[in-house]
């Protein structure tokens, strides 16, 4: 357990875009990762309510999905993201810490597809949920 | 035939619709985070997203994060959305935007679901995008949106999103 973290560490920390977000790593092994963005003012897309900007999620979701390929026994190294779909499902409640965590559920030799779930302190109703495709690097 | 109104002086509509569009995108904080600007051309709207660090994903590459690129389409979708909404109460003078604090601002279109196709790799330079509304019902909303950075013609990414439109402003007559 102890060196899934510090891998997952060292992942978010080479990502500019994750730093700048505010991303901590949780876990990530064997095609599952699970990803946490603390709230923070400037992710706010509605300044009258405080709620999180559903391209904040976006981008959480991204770079946890990518961390479930990565980390697939199967996958030679990096990733790259075919497509992503989002579906908002509510409002992340503002003050909150947001938590995904993606499984890549199949690979193939060229894709890896993958879902990842987002959620609030009510871990009952999920905020949001993706699905995706990502490229696959052979293994050498 | 009723004699036509004087038309407004252009520097009136211009400052009137700049100001409009800055009141709308500054008041957002993710906006501004991102340092994502709009440009106008009439009712035109293109997204600018101009390069910094911060927005890159694979610094090997190096590559835009799949992630800035995401916000940027979604963000230009809504901004587009939300623009051609109140187009008509703006340029009718019903809704004055400027100097209106953002909890006086009409409410934004929610996003029900977004997806995005990763057409090539984002390079590390400024990324431009424009929203089409293919549908603008009362309630619901379907809107794409192209992302490109050196050519026009070839996108680097494309979205597609569905959106739940705000309930009408009761004082939209006022």
């Amino acid at each position: 357990m102890a060196d899934m973290t510090a891998l997952a560490r060292q992942f978010i920390q080479a990502l500019p875009h994750s730093v700048m977000l505010g991303m901590q790593p949780q876990e990530m092994g064997e095609g599952v990762a699970s990803i946490s963005m603390p709230y923070k003012d400037e992710l706010v897309g509605d300044p009258v309510t405080g709620v999180i900007h559903g391209g904040a999620v976006s981008a959480l979701m991204d770079t946890c999905c990518g961390a479930a390929v990565m980390c697939h026994p199967e996958n030679g190294g990096g990733t790259a993201t075919i497509d992503l779909r989002i579906d908002y499902m509510r409002a992340a409640t503002p003050g909150q810490t947001i938590v995904a965590r993606a499984t890549c559920y199949h690979i193939t030799r060229s894709v890896a597809f993958v879902r990842a779930v987002a959620m609030d302190d009510d871990t009952e109703n999920p905020v949001a949920t993706a699905t995706g495709a990502f490229t696959v690097e052979a293994k050498r | 035939m009723s004699p036509r109104s004087k038309p407004e002086p252009v520097q009136v509509i211009k400052q009137r619709r700049d100001g409009a569009l800055r009141a709308l995108a500054n008041a957002v904080p993710y906006i501004r985070f991102l340092g994502i600007e709009f440009e106008r051309r009439g009712d035109e709207l293109t997204g600018i997203m101009p390069f910094k660090q911060e927005l890159i994903g694979n610094p090997l590459l190096p590559a835009l994060h799949g992630g800035s690129t995401a916000a940027f389409l979604e963000i230009t979708a809504v901004i587009t959305l939300n623009w051609s909404y109140l187009w008509d109460d703006l340029e009718a003078g019903r809704l004055n935007l400027e100097g209106l604090p953002p909890e006086a601002l009409p409410r934004l279109p929610k996003t029900v679901d977004f997806t995005v196709d990763y057409l090539r790799t984002g390079l590390p330079r400024d990324a431009y995008a424009r929203a089409r509304i293919t549908r603008a019902g009362r309630r619901y909303a379907s809107v794409q949106v192209e992302a490109w950075q050196d050519n026009r013609e070839r996108l680097y990414a494309q979205a597609m999103g569905h959106f739940v439109m705000p309930a009408p402003r009761d004082n939209a007559d006022g």
